[in-house]
C-alpha cells in the first residue's frame, strides 16, 4: 500500500510538472490576447480561493461566507502596500484625498502582506464566534464582508482606500520580472506558479496531524474534542489560515486585474465560490481546482456566444442577448447538482491508479459506473 | 487505600436545572476493573464526561492520581493519561481505520507504532481493513476501532462507555475479554453497563447508580448474586 502510494505521488508530481510546461509553452507561442489567458489566470486564482474556502467547508466542516471580504482586504492591501509612493503622493489615484500611507513594497511583500492582513481580521471574528455553535460563523463571516465593503468605500477612509473611487497603477502582473533581470516574466506562468505553491502549502496542511484533527472535527465535534483536540483552537487556525490565502487570491486577483474597486467584491462571489466548491466535491482538493477552470471557462468564453447573438454557429440575435447566458449557466449548474449530488469529485482525488483501473475494465469486461477516480 | 488512582467525591453536575448527578462518591483503585451500572438516565455517561472534562461539573471533587483535575479541560485530562470510549461508539466515519487511531494518538508526541501493533495484535480485524473509512466498518468492528482509538492515547484510566450497545452476544463476550487482557497490560478500567451480568462478572468493583445516587458497592461477583440487583438489573 505504501509502495503504490509512492508511484502514485511521482505520477501526480510529473502531470502537475507537465501542466506548468504546457502552460509555459503556451505562453510563449500563442497570442497573449487570446481568450484562453484570461481563463488560465482567474482559473488558477478561483482555484486558490476555492481551495482555501475547501480547507474550511469541507475539510474542518466549518461553514463560512466571507471570502469575498477577505479578498477585498487582500485585494486592498495588496494596492495600497505596492503603489509606488511617487504615485501615491501626484493626483492621478488619490484626486480627492491626501494618501496616507507614504511607503511602498514590492510585490511578494505585498502578497505576504495580503495574506496577514485577512488572517488579522479572521482571527479577530474567529475569537468571539468560532467558541459558539458552528452555525454562527456562516452569519457572521457574511456580516463581515457586508460591512467590510461599506467600510472601505467610507470617506473618512479615503486617504487609505481612496474611497469609493478605483485603485489603480499599483505592481500588477506586467511589473513581475525574473529575479535578478530586467525581463519580464511570464504573466500566466506567475499567477499559476503563486496559486500553486499557496495550494501545495493546503494540501501539505490537511495531511499533516493538524489536517488530520481537522477532519475528526469535520466528523463528529464530541469524539474529536474526547481526543484531546482544542476544539476552539483547531477551528480558529483552520479559519485563519483559509483567510490568509482568500486575502493571497485577493492581491492576485488586484494583480491580474490591473484596478481594483471594493464595490466589486459582493456577496454574489461568494456564492459563485460557493458553487464552484460545491460543483467539484465538498473535501476535494483537484475537484476545486477543476471546477474552477470550467466555470470560469464556462463563463468567460465557451457560453459567451449566449449573449452576443451567435451560438456554436447559430445566429438568432433575440434569443442571444444580454442575460440569456446566465440562464443557460444557472440551467446546467442545476443539471450538475442534480445528477452529482456530491460534486464531480465527491471526496475524492483524481488517481492516475484509477483512470488506469477504469481504462483496463472497459477493455475487459465493458464499461461500469464510476472509476476515475480514487480513495 | 494509597493505591487510588480516581477519587470521586460528592460530584454534581447539572445541565441547565436538570440535577443529573446528584453528589455522589466512588473510588477507582489503581489496575482493577471497576464498573457502574444503573438504569436509563441514571446519570452514568454524565459522570464520565464530568470525568472527560467535556462537561463542567457544578461541585465536588474529581482527584486523578491525588490531584484535584475537576473543571480541568478534555486536552489536559487526555495528557494526564485519562480516555473515554464515548457512548455509540463515535468514531470518526470518514477517516480510515488508521487515520482514527492516529488522531487517538494527537496528544502525543512520542513513537506511536509500538502502540499501532499492538492495537492491530488486539484487533486483527482491523489491520486487515486499515484503509477503510471507519463508517464502512460493521457495529463491532466499530466498536472494536473505538476501543483501539482509545487506546492510542496511551491510557492509565480508560473509561468506557456502554461497549456492548447493540452488539450481537458472541462479539460482546470478544470485546470484554480484550478488556480484561487491556487491563492486565496495566490499564485502569472504568466501564459503564446496561448488561449489567456481563460487567458484573468481569468487574473487581461494581457500583450501583439510581438517579444520580449510589445506593449499593461490592465485588462484582457479590453484587452478581445480590437479589435487589438481580431483580432490578438481571432480570431474573
Ligand atoms: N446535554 C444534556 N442536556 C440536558 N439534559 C441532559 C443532557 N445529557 C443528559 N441529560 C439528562 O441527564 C440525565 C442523565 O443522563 P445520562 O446520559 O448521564 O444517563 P445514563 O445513565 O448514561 O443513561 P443511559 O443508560 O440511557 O445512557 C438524564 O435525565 C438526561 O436526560
Ligand atoms: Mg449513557
Amino acid at each position: 500500500m505504501k509502495k503504490k502510494n509512492k508511484a502514485e505521488l511521482w505520477i501526480a508530481f510529473a502531470a502537475i510538472a507537465l501542466i506548468y510546461v504546457a502552460v509555459a509553452i503556451l505562453e510563449q507561442t500563442m497570442d497573449n490576447n487570446h481568450i484562453i489567458f484570461t481563463v488560465l489566470k482567474k482559473g488558477a486564482i478561483y482555484s486558490l480561493v476555492a481551495v482555501s474556502m475547501n480547507l474550511l467547508n469541507g475539510f474542518t466542516g466549518l461553514f463560512s461566507l466571507g471570502q469575498a471580504g477577505f479578498m477585498l482586504i487582500g485585494a486592498y492591501t495588496y494596492s495600497i502596500f505596492t503603489m509606488p509612493t511617487a504615485v501615491k503622493l501626484t493626483e492621478s489615484v488619490y484626486k480627492y484625498y491626501e494618501a496616507a500611507v507614504k511607503f511602498d513594497t514590492g510585490i511578494f511583500v505585498g502578497l505576504i502582506c495580503a495574506g496577514l492582513a485577512a488572517a488579522l481580521f479572521a482571527a479577530l471574528i474567529g475569537l468571539p464566534v468560532l467558541r459558539l455553535k458552528s452555525d454562527y460563523l456562516a452569519i457572521a463571516s457574511l456580516g463581515f464582508a457586508e460591512i467590510i465593503r461599506a467600510i472601505f468605500q467610507w470617506d473618512v477612509l479615503g486617504p487609505v482606500t481612496n474611497g469609493a473611487n478605483v485603485m489603480r497603477n499599483y505592481l500588477d502582473l506586467t511589473d513581475v520580472k525574473i529575479p535578478f533581470t530586467d525581463i519580464p516574466f511570464p504573466p500566466t506562468l506567475y499567477v499559476f506558479l503563486a496559486a500553486g505553491v499557496c495550494i501545495a502549502l493546503i494540501v501539505l496542511l490537511i495531511n499533516s496531524s493538524y489536517g488530520r484533527a481537522f477532519k475528526a472535527i469535520r466528523d463528529d465535534e464530541v469524539a474529536a474534542e474526547a481526543m484531546g483536540i482544542n476544539l476552539f483552537k483547531h477551528k480558529e487556525m483552520s479559519f485563519v489560515i483559509s483567510s490568509f490565502f482568500a486575502g493571497v487570491s485577493g492581491a492576485l486577483l488586484a494583480m491580474y486585474q490591473y484596478t481594483v474597486q471594493a464595490a466589486q467584491f459582493k456577496a454574489a462571489m461568494t456564492y459563485e465560490l460557493l458553487l464552484i466548491v460545491v460543483i467539484g466535491g465538498i473535501g476535494s482538493i483537484s475537484g476545486s481546482c477543476i471546477a474552477s477552470f470550467l466555470y470560469i471557462a464556462a463563463s468567460e468564453w465557451w457560453l459567451r456566444g449566449l449573449d452576443m447573438g451567435k451560438f456554436l454557429g447559430i445566429d438568432a440575435p433575440n434569443l442571444f442577448r444580454s442575460g440569456f447566458r446566465r440562464f443557460v449557466f444557472s440551467i446546467i449548474i442545476m443539471m450538475i447538482v442534480l445528477f452529482f449530488s456530491r460534486g464531480l469529485m465527491g471526496d475524492r482525488e483524481i488517481s492516475f491508479a484509477g483512470l488506469i483501473r477504469r481504462f483496463n475494465r472497459r477493455q475487459t469486461a465493458g464499461a461500469t459506473k464510476g472509476g476515475g477516480i480514487d480513495g | 487505600m494509597s493505591d487510588t488512582i480516581l477519587s470521586i467525591k460528592d460530584l454534581k453536575v447539572n445541565y441547565g436545572g436538570i440535577e443529573a448527578v446528584k453528589g455522589i462518591s466512588f473510588d477507582v483503585p489503581k489496575g482493577h476493573i471497576v464498573t457502574l451500572i444503573g438504569a436509563n438516565g441514571a446519570g452514568k455517561s454524565s459522570t464520565l464526561r464530568a470525568i472527560a472534562g467535556l462537561v463542567k461539573p457544578k461541585s465536588g471533587v474529581i482527584e486523578f492520581e491525588g490531584d484535584n483535575i475537576a473543571g480541568k479541560d478534555t486536552t489536559a485530562i487526555v495528557s494526564r493519561g485519562i480516555t473515554l470510549v464515548p457512548e455509540g461508539r463515535r468514531i470518526f466515519p470518514d477517516l480510515t481505520v488508521y487515520e482514527n487511531l492516529r488522531v487517538g494518538a494527537y496528544m502525543r508526541k512520542d513513537d506511536i507504532t509500538p502502540d499501532i501493533n499492538w492495537v492491530y495484535e488486539l484487533f486483527p480485524r482491523l489491520k486487515e481493513r486499515s484503509w477503510q473509512a471507519g463508517g464502512t466498518l460493521s457495529g463491532g468492528e466499530q466498536q472494536m476501532l473505538a476501543v483501539g482509538r482509545a487506546l492510542m492515547s496511551r491510557p492509565k484510566l480508560m473509561m468506557m462507555d456502554e461497549p456492548s450497545l447493540g452488539l450481537a452476544p458472541l462479539i460482546v463476550r470478544d470485546i470484554f475479554s480484550i478488556i480484561k487482557e487491556i487491563n492486565k497490560r496495566g490499564v485502569t478500567i472504568l466501564l459503564i453497563e446496561q448488561n449489567a451480568n456481563m460487567a458484573l462478572s468481569t468487574a473487581d468493583t461494581g457500583y450501583v447508580l439510581e438517579t444520580g445516587r449510589i445506593t449499593m458497592t461490592g465485588p462484582g461477583k457479590e453484587l452478581l448474586v445480590n437479589e435487589a440487583v438481580k431483580a432490578a438489573y438481571l432480570g431474573t
